[in-house]
């Protein structure tokens, strides 16, 4: 079996038995970015829970199935619109940085492409600098992904104090990979029924861009998702005639690579998690 | 970036092992059409959306490598102006006239 990590996955939405057999298939790590509740949260307060939660439950429960959890914090791209809570949530964002199983701020990004949306994702950016922590991006979906895509690109090239290296824009499909890759920042790719992308074309594009920063995860959360997305596109990696070797590098080592530049993500043994 | 050859498959083994689930999306597609054409009321024939899955599906025809793509940027608001606010918080899947 090959251990992989899932770098994309809203586990405070999933069951205990979406653990379990997430670890029964191979996850050995999972990064949680902070994400929208399905309805607006009204208070700076609600946001601290929600990261209490975050840092302190969530990888307790991970722990129990050998699973090591990490996150990333924000204000969501859904929520952006709202300038004032913005601000609020990112004065005590900073006081949850130091935990340790925090890797940077995240899922940031562009839902409806609006100007505040806009504003707030650069006001987060500006925070991660501060702090020097590792970036998370989320891109629109479906007809707004092309110009949010280059709206991000655009906004982050243009600052010279932004590593691209030290930052991962999620959710690329066909039409937003290249300039993603070609401005040298990590991308993901995810698996996620109907809205995103299918295994299938998943490989397709590891198969025409190559590996090198590229990774795969689920996004699973409380739509219709699927916590084993990995597994299953593994599967369809093994039939499409992929060596061990290849599937290991996209589910396992891409993902270490861009996430262990955060002195705090280490993976552990999967031997020792368990004992511990 | 490379097209020629990064498949590990021939085209046999590719038509083996994928042609049935292709078959059957393309009739579900097919369906959908009969389905809108059968409709009790035909009051959205010029709905944004349909256009532009008509307009995907005549670049499904093409010969030429790089369909995903076309078909994403037909599908795709291609403006560059940012909202002045949100209108709500999903996407419809394709551009309103207005925005494009
Ligand atoms: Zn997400």
């Amino acid at each position: 079996m090959i251990n992989y990590i899932d770098l994309h996955a809203h586990m405070v939405s999933r069951t205990t038995d979406d653990y379990h057999a997430m670890a029964l298939t191979g996850c050995v790590a999972v990064t949680e970015p902070a994400f929208w509740a399905g309805y607006d949260r009204v208070s700076a307060s609600a946001f601290a829970d929600y990261f209490k939660h975050l840092t302190e439950f969530e990888p307790q429960r991970a722990a129990k199935y050998g699973i090591q959890h990490y996150t990333w914090l924000c204000l969501n791209p859904k929520e952006g619109e709202d300038r004032e809570l913005a601000r609020e949530v990112l004065a005590i964002i900073p006081q949850f940085l130091e935990r340790p199983n925090v890797l940077g701020i995240g899922e940031i990004g562009l839902n409806r492409v609006t100007r505040n949306e806009l504003a707030t994702f650069i006001d987060h950016v500006e925070l991660a600098l501060e702090h020097n922590q590792l970036i998370h991006i989320h891109t629109p979906h479906l007809e707004d992904k092309y110009k949010g895509t280059k709206a991000i690109v655009e906004t982050l090239a243009s600052n010279s104090r932004i590593d691209p290296s030290r930052v991962l824009v999620d959710h690329v499909e066909e039409h937003t990979i290249r300039m993603v890759l070609e401005h040298g920042f990590w991308a993901g790719l995810t698996l996620y029924p109907m809205t995103k992308v299918s295994p299938g074309r998943a490989i397709d594009m590891l198969e025409i861009y190559g590996t090198e920063r590229l990774c795969v995860a689920s996004a699973c959360d409380w739509g219709p998702s699927q916590p084993l997305a990995i597994p299953n596109c593994m599967f369809e990696m093994r039939r499409r005639g992929h060596s061990q070797q290849w599937i290991h590098e996209v589910v396992y080592t891409n993902p270490s690579r861009f996430l262990s530049q955060s002195p705090k993500f280490k993976l552990a043994p999967l031997a020792q998690a368990l004992a511990d | 970036m490379q097209i020629e050859g990064s498949c590990p498959k021939t085209q046999r083994e590719l038509i083996e092992l994928e042609f049935i689930e292709h078959r059957t999306k393309i009739l579900d597609i097919a369906a959908f059409l009969d389905r809108f054409d059968r409709s009790i009321e035909h009051n959205a024939n010029d709905d944004f959306r349909i256009k532009a899955f008509r307009e995907a599906l005549a670049a499904l025809n093409s010969s030429e490598f790089g369909r995903v793509e076309r078909i994403q940027m037909l599908l795709s608001d291609l403006s560059s102006e940012l909202r002045a606010e949100r209108d709500g918080q999903s996407a419809y899947g394709a551009a309103k006239e207005s925005e494009q």
